[in-house]
């Protein structure tokens, strides 16, 4: 058996330990988010956080992450009023067209926000450049990647003010 | 070709006799008896296939296209709930169940009536399916750019504005008042005299008992209160929690997962299978032999896909095991010239006479061009989840074609078509793609062979090597130029013809032109790729034409401004785009601009790109776009769809290269089949003209203009014309320029 905490759950899994996260988060743990693009971690649709560090699930054998923090698109948003900083920004520049490779896209803007709060365009391609949007709405996520970060100051702002 | 019921049947009739313009649909109580039961519960109240009502005074606007990316859903919704001044806010939508009464009627009527405007794409995949007039209403295909052209201007604002007129008449009589004396707005009806209102669905039931008008009056664009605006698409909030459904996502009780492989060289069969090979690894359930491919069940995708990696499989060979991408290139030039030698090319377009146009010419110029193979590559690998059940299939999957896939399903399962039941899900990209039903096929006869539900996912080297390709090919040209460097023959010869026909036809004031071409059959089976035959023949034309003004000392962009001196529309989208990219004005070094306008699905596009050529590395980092649509009726939704088309086709142009070795496709993933990323991709402006023109589609017409536009800027910047497309290909380093073509 093999125990995975995803998404602040813990998991109690009969599977095999070489099996990719993607395919036990999607088939076992029954989140279906988080994508299959490749299998090689190549266009990083499967982007998941590990104890907040994003990785590609198609390429990490179960195994090597339990016992660390998973985090999928279902487990980023906050109770109130239900949606990541990240989240919020994309809708309101209307980033996703067919949407395939968003959950990812937002995994790894997620990311480098907690990392970076105010990202140059540098550090938006380094952090970006890993995912692939065939539909190619790579400026709206440029967009949304600042929006979301102008809002999280603003409201750190109004706090600490 | 299931039964017609005898509604149907009056549907058809009034289709083949063409009586009633576009009414049929909306005529009183014809379909919306036997789609009512799919779409809608007892308090509900349906008007037409595309519309209904709750008693909370919701509009759901009930859309017959599948929803890829390119907004239709939200698009298609804006053009209904305006005709019936609605309040948007309560405006909702649905996709519509497949089911033939949905089938595209405009464009069955069109195909019917020989309307010149019916697109060509659509007479390829009816191809020996729905070749009769009533089969032809079999139809629910999104592609083409052509759901608000057709689905949204002959549909939906006609269903909403008849609907609206209904509402007034019902009002009307209710409160025994003159219709005219009372206005619809935001899903209300007022009457301003005895200072009355009500919401529309006070009126519901009694108007959905009037006859509706077939021709209702539509508005003229000042009246519009929703098309033209920006709303947010219905469709992105589920895209961004991980919420939205798509293909790949259904899950079902007991459901088991497969994976297959297809014979590399396509047309080759299964020889042999060593099933026993594998019986024994965890959790493999059944292999089954599909004849052209092999597929194995298990309980999850990766056992699945560990076991069929391990399995031995031989194919018979079937002809084509040798054949290489140089052998197809030698084969296009061989039929090319054999075509020109034996006089027998096929004519596709001829005015004046070119031959004594080029005997009379001052100066003659010459180029030949080609492009490769192009796979799809949506970022959702192929899959379809079946389940035969009881004497039925069920399938979900996201395709662009649903009752396409169903028929198609249905007749390799050797079932009636209304035994299948199709449920579509969110594309995680089409682009023409999911109009072709090989996986879905598969998953039906998967599913027949065992008693649970199967879910069936290509791997991505599955979905690299078995797409349907657009095509490859080779264009020759000629262009006869007079002593003041203007020209006065256009010849063009080229190979492998599909859709649309229109693509390789110049909108310049060329008097002479003769465009011919040859067939020349390959074993890569062809597909619809985004734009179509737009996609090759903008990049031979445009980059062309480019040539051509460099030749005659002219300024590429004022050379095709004065050739455009008859066609104004397309003038004032090409001066539109020169002003906004600042056309002339000095680059820095390493630096270049190149300039393409195309016309492809009634939209014209012109962009400008602006390229950076840098120690052999080609870097688009701004490009400028105008759009003249007719009408955007979701501007930002055009905006969307030019970035996205845009970005498409520089991905092509830059990289994209499907190459046959030893009769299969080399590439297999995105390592080698590379694609554009966010470091590397573009600026893009975008900028619209609402010309007042009939209506274009969006979806596809960014594609074409972008790859002329990119190699026109490589010329510009390094002097060196790139006529093989990907640029990829090519070795711009300095060194390499100086050597053999600056010098």
């Amino acid at each position: 058996m093999i125990t995975l905490n995803v998404n602040g759950e813990t998991h109690e899994l009969d599977v095999d330990p070489t099996t990719p996260l993607l395919w036990v988060i999607r088939e076992q743990v029954g989140l279906i988010g988080t994508k299959f693009g490749c299998g090689i971690s190549q266009c990083g649709a499967c982007t998941v956080h590990a104890n907040g560090v994003p990785i590609r699930s198609c390429v990490t054998p179960v195994q090597a992450v339990t016992g660390q923090e998973i985090t999928t698109i279902e487990g980023i948003g906050s109770d109130e009023p239900g949606l990541h900083a990240v989240q919020q920004a994309w809708i309101d520049e209307q980033v996703p067209q067919c949407g395939y490779c968003q959950s990812g896209q937002i995994m790894a803007a997620v990311a480098l926000l907690n990392n970076n709060p105010a990202p140059s365009d540098a550090d938006i391609d380094a952090a970006m450049s890993g995912i692939i949007c065939r539909c190619g709405t790579y400026s709206r996520i440029r967009r949304g990647i600042k929006r979301a970060a102008a809002a999280s100051s603003g409201a750190e702002e109004t706090v600490s003010g | 070709m299931g039964k017609w019921s005898r509604r149907a049947f009056i549907t058809t009739g009034v289709l083949a006799g063409g009586a009633v313009v576009i009414g049929v649909a909306i005529r009183p109580g014809n379909r919306a008896d036997k789609v009512a039961g799919l779409i809608a519960n007892d308090a509900e109240t349906v008007f037409n296939v595309w519309v209904k009502i709750s008693p909370e005074n919701t509009i759901t606007a009930v859309i017959p296209h599948a929803e890829m990316g390119q907004g239709v859903h939200t698009t298609l919704a804006m053009m209904l709930a305006d005709e019936m001044d609605a309040d948007w806010q309560l405006v909702e939508m649905m996709e519509a169940p497949a089911h033939k009464e949905y089938a595209n009627y405009a464009l069955a009527k069109g195909y019917t009536l020989g309307d010149p405007d019916f697109p060509a794409f659509l007479i390829g995949t009816v191809d020996g399916i729905f070749l009769t007039a009533s089969k032809a209403m079999n139809l629910q295909i999104t592609g083409g750019s052509t759901s608000v052209p057709t689905t949204g201007q002959l549909g939906m604002r006609v269903a909403g504005a008849a609907v609206k007129a209904v509402l007034l008449q019902a009002a009307a009589d209710t409160w025994d008042v003159p219709v005219d004396e009372l206005i619809a707005r935001k899903s209300h009806i007022i009457h301003k005299a005895s200072d009355q209102s009500a919401p529309y669905s006070d009126f519901a039931q009694q108007a959905a008992t009037l006859s509706q008008p077939a021709k209702p009056r539509l508005k003229t664009t000042d009246e519009y209160t929703i098309m033209g605006t920006d709303v947010q698409r219905f469709d992105v909030p589920a895209k961004v929690d991980g919420s939205a459904q798509f293909g790949i996502d259904a899950v079902l009780p007991g459901m088991k997962y497969a994976t297959v492989k297809a014979a590399p060289v396509f047309g080759a069969k299964v020889k042999s299978i060593d099933a026993a090979s594998i019986q024994d690894m965890p959790g493999i359930r059944k292999v089954v032999n599909l004849g052209d491919a092999v597929a194995v069940v298990a309980d999850g995708y990766w056992q699945a896909k560990q076991a069929l990696d391990r399995l031995p499989v031989e194919f018979e060979e079937a002809g084509n095991e040798a054949v290489e991408q140089s052998d197809i290139f030698k084969q296009f030039t061989r039929d090319m010239d054999t075509a020109l030698a034996n006089g027998d090319e096929i004519v596709d377009k001829q005015t004046g006479d070119a031959d004594a146009a080029m005997s009379a010419a001052s100066s003659v110029v010459e180029a030949e061009y080609r492009v490769p193979y192009l796979a799809h590559a949506p970022m959702e690998p192929m899959n379809c989840t079946a389940w035969a059940h009881d004497d039925v299939c069920e399938l979900w999957t996201g395709t662009q074609n649903p009752l396409g896939f169903a028929a198609e399903a249905a007749e390799a399962i050797d079932m009636d078509a209304d035994k299948v039941i199709l449920h579509n899900q969110y594309l995680g990209g089409g682009f023409g793609r999911r109009a072709f039903s090989d996986y879905a096929v598969q998953a039906a006869r998967i599913a027949v062979e065992v008693a649970y539900p199967v879910k069936l996912i290509w791997s991505r080297e599955e979905d690299m090597r078995h797409d349907h390709y657009r095509q490859a090919s080779i264009s020759r040209f000629r262009a006869a130029l007079d002593s003041a460097g203007k020209p006065t023959a256009w010849v063009n010869q080229y190979v492998e013809k599909h859709d649309p026909i229109e693509a390789p036809h110049i909108p310049y004031g060329i008097d002479n032109q003769f465009i011919h071409y040859t067939d020349s059959e390959t074993h890569v089976p062809w597909g619809f790729w985004r734009s179509v035959d737009h996609s090759l023949h903008a990049f031979f034309t445009e980059s062309f034409i480019d040539e051509v003004a460099i030749a005659a000392n002219a300024d590429p962009y004022q050379y095709r401004h004065d050739l455009l001196a008859h066609a104004p529309r397309f003038q004032k989208v090409l001066d539109l785009v020169a002003e906004k990219a600042n056309w002339g004005a000095p680059m820095p070094e390493n630096r270049g601009r190149g300039i393409a306008i195309h016309k492809s699905f009634g939209t014209i596009v012109a962009q400008v790109v602006e390229v950076d050529v840098t120690a052999g590395k080609v870097r688009p980092h701004r490009a400028v776009c105008v759009v003249d649509a007719g009408f955007a009726m979701h501007p930002d939704g055009i905006k969307a769809q030019m970035e996205s088309g845009i970005v498409y086709g520089l991905t092509a142009a830059l990289y994209s290269d499907i190459s046959i070795r030893r009769g299969a496709v080399a590439q297999s993933n995105f390592h080698d089949y590379q694609m554009l990323r966010m470091h590397e991709s573009p600026i893009i402006e975008t900028y619209i003209i609402n010309s007042g023109e009939k209506i274009g589609g969006a979806g596809e017409p960014g594609t074409p203009a972008i790859a002329p536009a990119l190699v026109n800027a490589i010329f510009n910047a390094t002097g060196k014309r790139i006529r093989e497309l990907p640029v990829k290909l090519h070795d711009l380093s300095r060194e390499n320029l100086e050597d053999k073509d600056v010098a």
